[in-house]
């Protein structure tokens, strides 16, 4: 039973000095890869399935979070997921995250003393993670990696610097040619991420808006607007029904649209018959 | 703190009984006890009662300007009228009577009521502003020291430190020599960054090697990822140029130029001139630049700057606070892709310009 690991980190130096703290702290357990970036992280991940992964939370491409939202997207839903660490030099939200969802997680430098104290938790883990692969729990367990997700990603952000109780946001104002043009919210279906920017679909047109998803959220009432993606943001009453293929991923249909848009894990407990 | 009052109103009754009784023809002491301490009791408890009623969000709790006065007065009158009447019953006779014969007596005993009620009045109410501005005074105390320390803090860039002290660690085993060569840059760096507001000016080749200092640790924990170049001509090494200018545009060009891009990439600044000004160009070929540079046009305190684009309204202010409209800087798309960032300012630097307004560093 050989346990493999996936590194993640866009620092060459700092990825070698935890390849080598491990393999002092750890000799039998396997490297698979090292990658540099979040998108080369998601795809080395689907493709060797390692038990851990070891994620740094600022790289370029994606982000740890957003890497292993994707990547908790793509896992067959019969199998665990792999045992997520966060590796972050200083992010003072993310560490208080973690500490809140018992998110295991290492600062850098890594120091061996803690990297001993991080896999004391882990080594007994993955050894279950093999147990559950013949039992039922995977469902469970999943579930629950799933929920902390989720949860990371809302406790991750800075309080909103505006006034906490200010109103959610009556409008879009969206830059069209040398315009801009004003979009009521009322007449908004969804947000959805794309490249740099940020599509806002209504009944008949699409426009670009440059602030990101994270940032458009806590603008947002969370009655009307749902997340169902990292890179969705859909207006609930829209919403006429949820799809499910033969994998097991859900998707949206809308009422005013005939899009069809991807509801990721994570958000797939909303959608839960009554 | 109304029974605070309570009893200091007590004791200027008794005081003023006291007064009253040695000034007066009459020589019943409790009686005009009776009389003072509830004209001054019914005319406290109106005042200080009434105050929270009105004008709610007056800051120190008492009405300002006209109601403030007028409830003096409506305190002070009610409290006479009351007063009397209640020393009237207790001493069986009738003011009233006396009045009528004697209004000039009557006008006395009320103006007299109506001072005391302001002199009184006004004496809680220059404590209790007082006591407010102590408070006012501490908090702004508070605040400014805060202040300083969110300063130092973003000026340290705790994730700037953090990720360099890791790589130096990561060096001392497996390359010594090296690892005392970026620990004496990350020393003269930290040491630039700390006290960058002491200096008003320092000569473009200083500035060149803080850029090297912080280009070189980058490139130690970028890796293959950063290239960079530096070029200053000799004659442009002694020109004046404010200290750590350039910093901010060169950390511009690596967050976001150069750290979204898988494959980094190469940074170039270049330092030119025509004789009257300085040109100087930091030019990445990584991501676009089309955020960045309608940014650098929005006003100062536009609040999408909070987080990115900081660092260009910084050297657009401070260009401003030396050359005044001499200084500039442009944001443009490069030739091969990437940004342009192109800082201007005179070669001769005479006495910067009268303040305008701006915080200076």
């Amino acid at each position: 039973m050989q346990i493999t690991a996936l590194i993640a980190e866009d620092e060459p130096l700092l990825a070698k000095a935890l390849q080598t703290e491990l393999a002092l702290a750890w000799p039998e357990l396997q490297v698979a890869a090292t990658v540099g970036d979040g998108l080369s992280a998601v795809q080395k991940t689907l493709e060797l399935k390692p038990d851990l992964l070891f994620f740094d939370v600022r790289m370029p491409g994606l982000d740890g979070l957003d890497a292993a939202a994707d990547i908790a997207d793509q896992w067959p839903q019969d199998q665990p997921l792999p045992i997520l660490i966060f590796v972050t030099a200083y992010d003072q939200y993310a560490v208080q995250a973690f500490e809140r969802q018992a998110v295991d997680y290492l600062l850098k430098p890594v120091q061996s003393a803690r990297l001993q104290q991080c896999l004391e938790r882990i080594k007994p883990l993955a050894s279950a993670r093999y147990a559950q692969a013949a039992t039922k729990n995977i469902a469970y367990s999943n579930d629950q990696t799933l929920t902390q997700l989720r949860q990371l990603r809302q406790l991750r952000t800075p309080p909103a610097s505006s006034a906490p109780h200010a109103a959610p946001l009556a409008r879009i104002q969206a830059s069209v040619g040398n315009s801009i043009h004003m979009v009521a919210i009322d007449e908004v279906l969804y947000f959805e991420a794309a490249d740099k920017y940020v599509r806002v679909i209504t009944k008949g047109k699409e426009y670009l808006i440059r602030t990101p998803i994270k940032d458009l959220l806590p603008q947002l009432d969370p009655h009307v607007f749902w997340q169902i993606h990292r890179s969705t943001l859909v207006r609930a009453s829209a919403i006429t029904q949820v799809l499910r293929d033969e994998a097991g991923k859900q998707s949206i249909a809308l009422q005013g649209s005939s899009d069809k848009l991807a509801v990721s894990r994570l958000y797939a407990h909303l959608f839960k018959p009554m | 703190m109304l029974a605070n009052h309570a009893w200091k109103v007590a004791a200027f009754c008794f005081c003023i009984s006291i007064v009253l009784w040695l000034a007066r023809f009459d020589n019943r002491f409790d009686i005009q006890l009776v009389y003072s301490f509830s004209n001054g009791l019914i005319a406290w408890a109106l005042i200080d009662g009434g105050r929270f009623f009105i004008d709610q969000q007056s800051p120190y709790l008492f009405p300002r300007g006209v109601k403030g006065v007028a409830l003096i007065l409506f305190g002070a009158v009610v409290g006479y009228i009351g007063g009397t009447w209640l020393g009237n019953l207790y001493a069986g006779y009738s003011t009233w009577d006396f009045l009528n014969h004697t209004p000039r007596m009557g006008a006395y005993f009320l103006t007299f009521s109506i001072g005391t009620g302001v002199l009184i009045s006004y004496f809680f109410y220059a404590q209790g502003k007082s006591a407010w501005l102590i408070t006012e005074l501490e908090a702004t105390r508070r605040q400014g020291t805060e202040a300083q320390l969110r300063l130092l803090q973003s000026q340290l860039q705790p994730h700037m430190l953090f990720n360099t002290l890791a790589n130096l660690r990561a060096l001392i085993a497996t390359d010594p020599q090296r690892a005392t060569a970026m620990l004496d840059r990350f020393n003269d760096y930290l040491r630039a960054t700390l006290s960058a507001s002491r200096q008003p000016m320092h000569p473009l080749a200083d500035e060149f090697d803080r850029l090297r200092d912080y280009l070189e640790l980058m490139a130690m924990r970028m890796g293959p990822r950063l290239a960079y170049t530096l070029d200053l001509p000799d004659d442009l090494r002694s020109a004046p140029i404010p200290p750590l200018l350039l910093q901010s545009l060169a950390e511009n060009a690596i967050q976001h130029g150069l750290e979204p891009h898988v494959a980094g990439g190469q940074v170039t600044v270049r330092a030119k001139s025509d004789g009257a000004l300085v040109t100087i160009e930091i030019e990445d070929n990584g991501a676009g630049c089309t955020p960045l540079a309608e940014m650098a046009h929005l006003p100062p305190d536009d609040p999408t700057k909070a987080t990115t684009g900081f660092g260009i309204s910084q050297v657009r202010e401070r260009l401003a606070n030396t050359y005044g409209k001499q200084g500039n800087i442009k944001i443009v798309a490069a030739r091969a892709g990437g940004t342009l960032a192109s800082v201007q300012f005179p070669a001769q630097h005479q006495a910067p310009p009268a303040p305008i307004g701006y915080r200076s560093e």
